[in-house]
Parts: structure tokens; sequence; C-alpha cells
């Protein structure tokens, strides 16, 4: 784009027409904004056009182009290192003028007055918003039927769920409608529809990408993370939106790497632990024998792999299910019609909030308040609440004592292929169990990648990749070594719903 | 502060019972920007006039502590001589109100920014320690306005939210206090001392000191009985009312035979009672727990040594020092230093003229009494410290009498003008011209034949009528000592003794 071969506006075009006769069956867009992405567009069609007017005026005096910039200069727009490339957004981070649901009732035609931080620097490196993705009702969801509005459909399989809560983000880019999108993982929200969908999926460290705008769910395990279709991709996407933002507290200082310089470099000599907690029972033969075939090609690569235990895991799922709907009950509590999105009228005020919340939230959201309000009550806090953030230490423990001996981990990242549409939603139980693998890592808040590793019964398996806090660029290294040595993921080009 | 407590008078509480109160103060932090985010905190800007996406609660948005907030409340903690912690945390408190934008208020629960303090009221014998318990850091909410007398009847309710997120520090009392006056003094105390360290102004017409009861009586040597709480009671005299009434109802009701229920009761202004707001079956259950969007807060024990050493001479030490070195009567010492904004103004008006007594008696007496004529707190004295002094060197060059002094000064407080403008254009320089004076005394002598007789016949106080018609006829000007030389050389010694 930047040598004028491909213009900005073809790319666009050309994602809302492929977007305009898929997405009817996939049902991946919440929200398209396919105006303002046109003379977004247009607009760094134009500037770009400029740049390359003026850089060959300054070649022809003598002058070496420029090395691109190692960091990305947030009002740079056209010049920056995504100018052109268009994206989907999950509709739960903030966009200004766009609305912005969660995927609920609740906030229906709620039009944000802000960006999220993310949005920004992706906006500020040339990026161009396509639309906002289907998502579970406030992420809480493990297969995209949770949206009130419509399910999203796996592109592989149009019988089969995606996966979730990032169902349309991860669902777009399997399909090609979009060269990468955004989710956020909460449990697994972003690894484990890519899983699903056989694309790369990223959730890093808690605090290394800022929170702000994105709507809370819990907000302790929160983190956006980018959707795309090969690792390099992903680690520009990382590039541009980890680092610290004054606006969330949480936010860590620690200073950002270039996550694609790290990507060819030899992984020779790693030593990766494979917890046997996340390969026993429980995890499908199919998907067992994929990931066994990956880490050969590891070991093959000359990584050390090595068995290892994370003994607290069988705790993780029962820690999740307190904490998370504990602190979405408190996050949730702003929705009740006073200020904005759904209101239902009621006699009095208690009889408003109370029949808005039950209108606007689906059974599932309400089915995690209740569980939530009753494990933060007064009496059953130190049972519940407490005991949990005691068992989340534990966790949190088994995970460095682990990288203390093991540079990364390596599991799979759902139990299962994609599962049919309809299959679990009378029984929110099993459904739960999608999230068995991923749900520690966000208890620890430390990053890991989900990366196409093979297929079963037809449909794709995702391999796990974990790492130490801040190890971004351990885990882009080595996801990349591995999808080099597997030649790309070849079942990625049979996608056609 | 003038009249302590005991020697028979009035207490407020029934003989044969004692009162136990706490009060619970919520001091608005003196800071440019909120709590949480950078809006402006002044007061009487127009309704939503200072908001934003954060302080609104809008979905998405993380709060940021305030860096000042936290060092306010560190040196009132300081102040009040509370061990500051060098680990607090933030919790929410969960609960609906149409005025709260998150549904739930950032405060500190079991883990306060300080406590273990006390401040010292005037007490018969000398001064009496008040503990505090606790002083922590919250965020203020909005202010519903209803279309009605209440929320329930309303048709309906506006919302003004510029107060949301405005930073408290609340300061909550052992029950130590005993009587109405003594918790007017303790407030009075805690209201000088926060406005000597500058971390609040005070103004409780505005809001920004407000209180919260918490009363119960016994009989000497019981146990205290069942407490009620009457909530913001928002004026000195009010707290004192407020207490009086509630004890003498909880007494009443005890006398009767019958019990004092545990709820809460807001205080009438108008008709001069307390009444239920709600009681115990309503009590919330607020669900506290840690906000995951705020880390704990850790302080630098260097950096609090240094927020101490910064602190400013407190009431009581400027109090001993105005005794001490500057010789005001203990009496003085305590009415001046009771409050910052008349202690700054005496200080300044000594500097300038180093009469500590004669500036103490204006500042006791004209001063203070335009104060209370007009309603104005000492920081709004409309006379700047450098004209006072000015007029009392006018009054002791003997330019002008103490009666045309009062008037001066007067005319000061209306136009802000200095004394010697206002005495030069109003021709109120006194006279001292002894043939002018003489006149006047002369056609007095002549008018007033009974009085001179009165006076012949030993009535000294007829020579004060004398000098009063002299100086009516001088119009106030003439210099008192000559008119009381001259009378007295034309009347000759007060007569036959
Ligand atoms: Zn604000």
């Amino acid at each position: 784009m930047r040598r004028g071969e491909l213009r900005a506006r073809d790319l666009v075009e050309s994602c809302l027409g492929r977007t305009a006769s898929l997405d009817g069956v996939l049902g991946c867009f919440l929200t398209l904004d396919g105006d303002r992405a046109l003379e977004r567009a247009a607009l760094i069609d134009e500037e770009l056009a400029r740049a390359r007017r003026q850089s060959a005026g300054v070649g022809e005096t003598g002058a070496h182009p420029s090395a691109p910039a190692a960091r990305p200069d947030p009002s740079a727009g056209g010049h920056g290192i995504l100018a052109g490339i268009p994206y989907a957004c999950k509709d739960n981070m903030c966009t200004r003028g766009v609305t912005t649901t969660c995927g609920s009732r609740i906030l229906e035609g709620y039009v944000p007055p802000y960006d999220a931080t993310v949005v920004e620097q992706l906006t500020g490196t040339g990026a161009i918003l396509l639309g906002k993705t289907n998502m579970d009702e406030f992420a809480m969801g493990s297969s995209g039927e949770n949206s009130a509005f419509f399910p999203t459909r796996n592109p592989h399989d149009t019988t089969r769920v995606p996966g979730g809560s990032s169902s349309g983000s991860a669902a777009a880019v399997a399909a090609g409608l979009v060269p990468f999108a955004l989710g956020s993982d909460t449990g697994g929200s972003v690894r484990q529809p890519a899983s699903f969908c056989g694309v790369v999926g990223f959730k890093p460290t808690y605090g290394r990408v800022s929170r702000y705008g994105l709507v809370a769910f819990a907000s302790s395990l929160d983190q956006i993370g980018p959707l795309t279709l090969t690792v390099a991709d992903c680690a520009l996407v990382m590039e541009v939106m980890a680092g610290h933002d004054p606006r969330d507290a949480t936010s860590a200082q620690v200073p950002v790497p270039q996550y694609t310089a790290v990507l060819g470099r030899d992984v020779r000599g790693l030593r990766l632990g494979v917890p046997r907690e996340y390969m026993g029972e429980g995890i499908e033969p199919g998907v067992r024998e994929a990931v066994r075939a990956a880490l050969g090609a590891l070991a093959d690569l000359g990584c050390a792999v090595e068995e290892c235990s994370l003994p607290h895991t069988d705790y993780a799922l029962a820690v999740y299910y307190l904490v998370a709907p504990a602190e979405a009950s408190s996050n949730l509590a702003r929705y009740d019609g006073v200020r904005y999105g759904l209101r239902v009228e009621g006699g009095d005020i208690t009889a408003m909030y109370s029949r808005t919340r039950r209108r606007g939230f689906g059974p599932e959201v309400r089915r995690r308040i209740m569980l939530g309000t009753y494990a933060l009550s007064a009496g059953y806090y130190d049972a519940y609440y407490l005991k949990a953030q005691k068992v989340r230490t534990l966790v949190r423990r088994d995970f460095e004592q682990a990288f203390a001996r093991y540079d990364l981990l390596v599991a799979p990242t759902s139990p299962t292929v994609a599962f049919r549409l309809g299959e679990r939603t009378d029984d929110p139980l099993s459904m739960y169990m999608a999230d068995v693998c991923t749900i520690p890592v966000n208890l620890a808040g430390i990053p890991a990648i989900s990366i196409p590793c093979g297929q079963s019964e037809g449909l794709p398996v995702g391999l796990q990749i974990m790492g130490p806090p801040f190890a971004e660029g351990l885990i882009l290294q080595a996801a990349w070594a591995f999808e080099q040595a597997t030649g790309g993921a070849p079942w990625r080009q049979e996608v056609t719903p | 502060m003038s009249e302590l407590s005991g020697g028979g008078r009035e207490s407020g509480v029934p003989a044969g019972w004692e009162a136990v109160i706490g009060l619970e103060v919520h001091v608005e932090l003196a800071t440019a920007s909120k709590m949480f985010c950078p809006c402006p905190t002044r007061f009487g800007a127009p309704p939503n006039g200072q908001v934003c996406p954060v302080c609104l609660g809008l979905p998405g948005v993380l709060p940021v502590p305030n860096r000042q907030a936290v060092e306010l409340a560190v040196k009132a903690a300081l102040a009040l001589n509370c061990r500051v912690a060098t680990y607090s945390k933030f919790d929410r408190k969960n609960y609906f109100y149409p005025d709260m934008p998150k549904n739930y208020q950032i405060s500190q629960y079991d883990l306060p920014l300080a406590g273990d303090g006390y401040l010292e009221i005037p007490a018969a014998e000398g001064s009496r320690k008040i503990r505090i318990r606790r002083l922590h850091l919250e965020e203020d909410t909005g202010k519903s306005m209803h279309a009605a007398d209440d929320i329930v009847t309303a048709r309906y309710s506006l919302v003004d939210f510029n107060r949301a997120g405005i930073p408290l520090a609340e300061i909550v009392s052992e029950p130590d206090l005993s009587t109405p006056e003594e918790a007017r003094l303790y407030l009075e105390k805690l209201k000088a001392i926060m406005q000597y360290c500058g971390v609040s102004d005070c103004r409780m017409e505005e809001g920004s000191l407000r209180c919260d009861i918490n009363v119960s009586v016994r009989r000497p040597g019981e146990r205290a009985g069942t407490r009620t709480e009457v909530k913001n009671v928002n004026s000195f005299r009010a707290v004192e009312r407020a207490l009086a009434y509630e004890i003498w109802r909880q007494v009443q009701l005890l006398e009767a035979g019958g019990e004092v229920e545990q709820e809460t009761r807001h205080w009438d202004e108008g008709a001069g009672r307390t009444r239920t707001l709600r009681t115990k079956e309503y009590a919330h259950d607020y669900r506290y727990f840690p906000d995951p969007d705020l880390p704990p807060l850790v302080l630098d024990p260097t950096w609090i040594e240094e927020v101490r050493r910064s602190l400013p001479e407190l009431p009581d030490a400027r109090r001993e020092r105005y005794v001490r070195e500057l010789g005001l009567p203990p009496y003085d010492a305590a009415v001046i230093t009771a409050s910052r904004g008349l202690a700054e103004f005496f200080e300044e008006a000594v500097s300038a003229y180093p009469q500590p007594k004669a500036v103490s008696n204006w500042v006791m007496g004209e001063v203070r009494r335009y104060l209370n004529e007009h309603g104005l707190e000492p920081e709004d004295i409309p006379v700047r410290p450098g004209h006072l002094a000015e007029l009392l060197r006018m009054v002791e060059r003997g330019t002008i009498n103490t009666r045309v002094a009062k008037q001066v000064f007067g005319v000061m407080c209306e136009t802000g003008r200095p004394a010697a403008e206002i005495v030069r254009e109003k021709g109120l320089e006194q006279v001292s011209d002894e043939a002018f004076i003489d006149r006047a005394v002369e056609e007095a002598v002549a008018g007033n034949p009974a009085v001179v007789a009165d006076y012949r016949k030993g009535k000294e106080k007829a020579l004060g009528f004398l000098v009063g018609q002299v100086m009516k006829a001088t119009r106030g000007k003439a210099n008192p000592q000559m008119v009381n030389r001259l009378l007295r050389d034309r009347l000759g010694p007060p007569g036959p003794a």
C-alpha cells in the first residue's frame, strides 16, 4: 500500500463486498460502518500518495529512504504502520459515534461519546474500523449463541459455533471479512474462538493493553487481544496496542519491545512444559492427537519438551465462576435505565430498575449477576469470594513455579473442536467446560496465544502457548517458529461457508 | 467556641441520663479536579457542566486516583494525629441509587487510609481528647432534584452529576462525645484544623463539610442503648439542635417504657425534629469488595514524613503562641484561632500594626459582628488586614476617634476602600481645634441649664449627657478628651459634695 500497489479504498471495498455476500449467513457484524470506512480510506490514500510524491522528491537528492518507525506514532494516521488496513472490533469496546451494545438489549442503540484507548491507538496508526462484531452478551459465553441479537456461525461449518465470546471477531477473520479484529479475553474469549475458527488469538499479560473503553465484564480478568490470520500480523497489532495508558490505573508501566523484530529468532533450547492436567480426561482424543503432533514439531525445532504439573488447575473453573460473576454483578449495576440504554417504566424507581434489568439482560447474564451478588453478600463473602481469591493465588503460584523451570507452557486451547449450535445451550455447566483450558491463564494474569495446529473431525484445533508476565515477545517468537515449520495453516484456505 | 460546658449550664442531656455520641464527618477535599477523573470541582457550575465519561460512569471507563486528593487526605490524617497506612485499598460499596452513576461508590472499607487519631476540644478543666477511629477516601455521588417532595411521588426527577466523583475524606470519631455542645465544639475544631491545613474550605452551606450523627442514651453506669443515626446535618447549629432533640426523644421513649429502634433518621430543620428515613429491616447489604480497577494505595513512609513536615501550624499551637508571644488573653487567642480565616486576618493586621490586643479587640468585636450580621465566613472578610491596621493607626494618632472609626469600618466593609480615603472624603478627621470645640461646649452648657444644675448638684452622669451633646453638634468629630477637659473647665468641679 505504501508503494501504491494497493489502495486502501480497494481493500475496504473488497472487505465490505465479501461481508455483504457472507455475513448474512455468518452473523459476524452487529454494526457496519462502511460509509465512514470508505471516507477514511480515501483520506488515507490521499495522504499516502502525497507521502510517496514527497519521498520521490527526496530520493532524487540522494537521501536514503528512512527505515519504518520502531514505534507507531499515534498522530501518524496515513503514515502509521497500519495505514489503510481495515479491522473489526468486538462490540464491547467503545467507539465514538458508532453503536456499542455488548451484544445486549440493555445497550441497544447506545452510542458512546468516546473511543477506547485501543481504538484510538489503531486509528492513530491508520487502521480503518469497518464495524463492530457480534459477541456473547457482555462477553459471557463460549459459543457465540448468547448474543441478544443473533448467533454467529463458524465459517468452517455453519452448523457449528465459532466459540465465544469474541465470536464475531474470530469468524470475521477466519472468513476473510477483515485482515484482523479485536476481541476481549476474560476466561478464554479470544483464544477459544480463535481455536474453533482456526485463527491466531492472543491474550496479553493483564495490564499490557489498556482496558480504558472496554466495557467491563470482570475487571481483574479482562484483557483486550487481537485475532489475526498469522503470528506476524498478531505481533504487529500487539506492537500498536501494548503500553502504558494513564487512563487505566491497572495498566503496566513496562517498556514495549518491538514484537515484529523477535519473530525470526531461533527457538532452539527453549524449555517447554506441558502441564499434564491439560492433556488428560475431558480432552477429546482428536484434539490431544493434534496437540501431540504439534509438540513433536516443536521438539523438532530444538525445543526441550517435558511434562509438568499445575496442581491447582482443577479449582480454576470454580474460582473463575465466583470471581468473574462477583465482579460482573458490580460492573453491570450501572445498567439501570436511569441514564442511557433501555428503560422499562415502572411504578417507582425500584420497579423501573428491576423491569429494565429483567427485560434488558439475557438469561446467562442474569444467572451470573445473581451468582455474583450472592457470592458478595454479607455472610457469604468470606466463604465464597474471599476463599476464591485465596485459591486464585494458589493457581497463580502454580504458574510461577512452572515458569521457574520452563520458558513457556504448551497445552490445548480448548478440550474440543467447535461443537454444534444448540448442542450445549440448555446445559450451562457443559458450556462452562469450553473454557477450562484457558481460564487459569486469566486467573494468573499471564499472556497466552492460541494458534492453529491441526484438525480433528475436519475442524481446526488450537495450540495454546502460555508465558510468564510480559513474555509476549517470547510467546510470539515460539508461535511464529511453529507456524513457519508447519507451513502456515492450509485448512484456512478451505473456508467457504 | 466561647462558652465551655459544665457549670450548671443546660447541657442538652436530661438529668439522670448520659448520651453517647459519635460523628461521621464528610470533608470535601480542596482539589482542583475530581477523585478519579480530570473534571474540575468548582462550586456553582451549571448542572452537569462538570462531567466526563468517567464521572458519569459510562460503560468502559476506568477510575484513576487523584494524587492531590491522597496528599490532602494524608495531611488531614496527620493533622488529626492519625496513623497513616502505608498500604490501603479502594473498595466498592454497591447499592442502587439514581444519582450514583455506577451504582457503586468507590470508598475504603477494611483498610482505610488512616486511623487511631484524636483531636482536642475545650473543656471545663482545660481540654478533652476525642478519639478519631478512621479517616478514609471516597467519591461523592450526584444530586437528584425531584419534581415533588420525594422520589416516590415525583412525576419526574432530574440528576446533576457535578458532585459525582468529588473527593471526600470521611472522618469517623469514636463515641467519645457526650453532649450536643461537645459535638459542636468537635466539629468546630475539626473544621478549623481542615482549614488550617488547606485540606478543605469546609463551607457547610456549599456542602463541603457534612455530618452524620450516631447517638444513644443510657443511665450512668449502664451499657449504651440502641443508637440511631441522623443523616446529613449540615450546620453547627443544626448538629446541636438535632442532637438535643434526638437525645430528648430517646429519653422520652425509654422513660415511657418504650424502646429505641435502630434506624436512620433525617433532621428536619424547619420542624425542628428528626424523622424516620429507613429502619433496620431496610438496612443495605453493600457487598463491599476490593475495586478491581484500582491497585492498592501504597505510600512511601518517607513521603508521609515529608507531608508531616509540610503541615502548617495548627490551631492549638497557634493559640498557645498568641498567648505566649503576643500576650493575648487565652480567651481572645481561642476565639481568633478557631478559624484560619480569622487568625490569618489577625496576624496580617498585627504585622502592620503591632499592637495585638488592640487588633484582637477589633477582630473579636467589629470584624466578627460584621461577619455575623452578613452571614459571611471569615475567609470572606471584605476588608484587607492592612486597611484595618491603617484605621487603628488613625485612631492612635488622634486623626479620628473610636466612634468614628467604627463608622468608617462599616464603610470600608461595604466599599473595600482604605480608611484614610473615606475619612478624607467624608471630612471625618477628629477636630482638636480648642476654640471650635469650646464654642460647642458653651452652646451645650447654655442650652441645657437643667442638666448643668444636676451636675452641679453632684450628678457626675450629667456630664456624659453634655459630652454627647457636644459630639452631636460636632458630628462626632470632636476629640473626646478635649471635650471632657473643656466641659470640666467651664462647669468647675461637680457640685457641693
Ligand atoms: Zn469527570
